[in-house]
């Protein structure tokens, strides 16, 4: 456990004279998936910005593992330029002297093969936060952070989603870490779920393990029997 | 992974079809017709007397004066106003956009400069028109100062407004990338302040024109203000609506060129076309 891909300790963090974070502590190993669950307003999102480094004004520490690699952050929104194409969107932090080749793969990769020239506007929710992955995993990161990345999809487009990034992580080696609320999606992509519960300041209160082999089915009877031990857990904790 | 591509729905299409469909042109033809219809209406009205000639000269009087003025002294008077128009409005607006950028990307900047632009913003421009003439006299220069203070308060205002509407959620994905301000502006700031931009320099450049008309009524010797005070001064209206008709169609020409290059900088924009 010494040598984590990520550290993340934040003792505490204040917006004006709020504390809404506290006491924080967390690991993220290599290949790992790992959820932080939780209501909207827990801080869970604020902890994922602390991460990823947008975040700055807190007292506590973000550190790389000895191995280093790239930290990449895939946000809510798609957030692609749409003055750009979804190529020039996918090697944005190159610039203009981006890959192409490796943009054409992840292209490939995310199912969008036919659609590098197209704009955002052209693109449907789902397809978009297709792009937005692929220029998450561009810089070729060790760690990929997701701030509820599917939240804005139905329901369909979500599972598919959910499977491509696991596919994603599993082909490139990558490890997760991503905020959301929906405890389905918590415990189907993830071998840890880290629960934040809604009082403030916020912390850690529950962490459950996921010890299901992949990949997963979604109808696995394991799955839903998990679900039930943790709702339990939930409501015995006072998070529900 | 292709399979998964198969069932994406195809990326709207419509919208922007280029080439010659039979829609473009009937919406020029809805386009022309009242301006026909009047026309008709005036020449109608002239020719048979209800309104005296020496007040409004009929339609077709006034295209023949504008074919006289144009074999003549026609082009000397456009040449004139449109390079004053111009020479104005690039240095208003080139003033206007580097007063924008640098009030809109600093709040230090801002609360510096800002309360002086809007105190001079509140004198209405014309009341410069005394003071240019005694400080640069009645030559070129007064013409082209006025129409550049004409053209920059549009152009500063919306430069502003623009790089203040800019998506910050857009702005942090570059912070993300841990960008340079230079870096930061060129590939965000700067296109997504497009829009606001061009809607400033449209509007400035139809406030150059009308200042362009306001210098040269007062003081000029040729320029299409030139050939308004002209006609009024020998009691040809003919004259006055040929300059007036002259003016309007350059003012569209310029228009037309910045609303051509919008597009080409804008085609990206997800915009609502009208058409619910």
């Amino acid at each position: 456990m010494t040598d984590a891909l990520l550290n993340v300790r934040v003792e505490r963090k204040q917006f004006a004279a709020v504390t809404v974070l506290r006491n924080i502590d967390l690991q993220l190993q290599e290949r790992e998936v790992v959820s932080l669950l939780g209501p909207s307003g827990c801080g869970k999102s604020t902890l994922l910005r602390i991460a990823a480094g947008l975040e700055r004004e807190f007292s506590g520490a973000v550190s790389r593992g000895s191995q280093g690699g790239e930290v990449a952050f895939v946000f809510q929104e798609p957030r692609l330029m749409p003055w750009l194409t979804v190529e020039e969107n996918i090697g944005f932090s190159a610039g203009n002297q981006f890959d192409k080749k490796w943009v054409r793969q992840l292209i490939n990769e995310v199912g969008l093969d036919g659609f590098a020239e197209a704009l955002p506007k052209q693109l449907s929710g789902g397809m978009a936060q297709r792009v937005a992955l692929a220029r998450g995993l561009y810089s070729r990161p060790r760690v990929l952070l997701l701030d509820e990345p599917f939240s804005a999809v139905d329901a369909f487009t979500r599972m598919k989603l959910q499977d491509l990034l696991l596919q994603l992580a599993e082909h490139h080696g990558i490890a997760l870490l991503l905020v959301t609320h929906d405890v389905d999606e918590a415990l189907y992509l993830s071998d840890r779920v880290l629960v934040m519960g809604s009082q403030q300041p916020s912390s850690i209160r529950l962490e459950l393990a996921v010890p299901l082999p992949r990949p997963r089915d979604r109808r696995d009877s394991k799955l839903g029997s998990l679900k039930v031990e943790a709702l339990t857990e939930l409501q015995l904790a006072h998070v529900i | 992974m292709t399979s998964k591509s198969k069932a994406l729905p195809a990326p709207a299409e419509s919208g922007w079809k280029p080439g010659f469909d039979s829609a473009a042109w009937k919406r020029r033809a809805k386009g022309l017709a009242l301006p026909v219809v009047a026309l008709l209406l005036l020449e109608f009205v002239v020719r048979i007397g209800w309104v005296p000639p020496y007040q409004l000269p009929a339609p077709s009087d006034i295209f023949a004066t504008l074919t006289d003025l144009a074999a003549g002294p026609l082009w000397k008077h456009i040449g004139a106003s449109v390079a004053r128009v111009l020479l104005g409005f690039a240095i208003g607006a080139s003033l206007a956009l580097l007063a924008a950028a640098w009030v809109g990307l600093s709040r230090e900047a801002e609360a510096y400069l800002e309360p002086t632009f809007a105190g001079l913003r509140a004198i209405p421009s014309l009341a410069w028109v005394p003071l240019l003439l005694l400080w640069l006299g009645i030559d070129e220069t007064s013409k082209v100062v006025l129409i550049a203070i004409g053209a920059f308060f549009p152009v500063y205002l919306n430069g502003v407004a623009a790089i203040r509407n800019i998506d910050c959620k857009l702005v942090e994905v570059g912070q993300m990338y841990g960008f340079s301000s230079a870096r930061l502006a060129r590939r965000i700031l700067l296109p997504a302040a497009l829009p606001g931009l061009f809607t400033g320099l449209r509007s400035g450049m139809s406030l150059a024109w009308m200042f362009l008309v306001a210098a040269e009524l007062i003081a000029a010797t040729k320029g299409l203000g030139y050939l308004l005070t002209d006609g009024r001064e020998t009691s040809r209206p003919d004259i006055v609506l040929a300059a007036i008709i002259v003016l309007a169609l350059l003012g569209k020409v310029c228009d037309g060129a910045l609303a051509k290059l919008e597009n080409h900088f804008l085609s990206w924009r997800d915009a609502f076309s009208g058409e619910a």
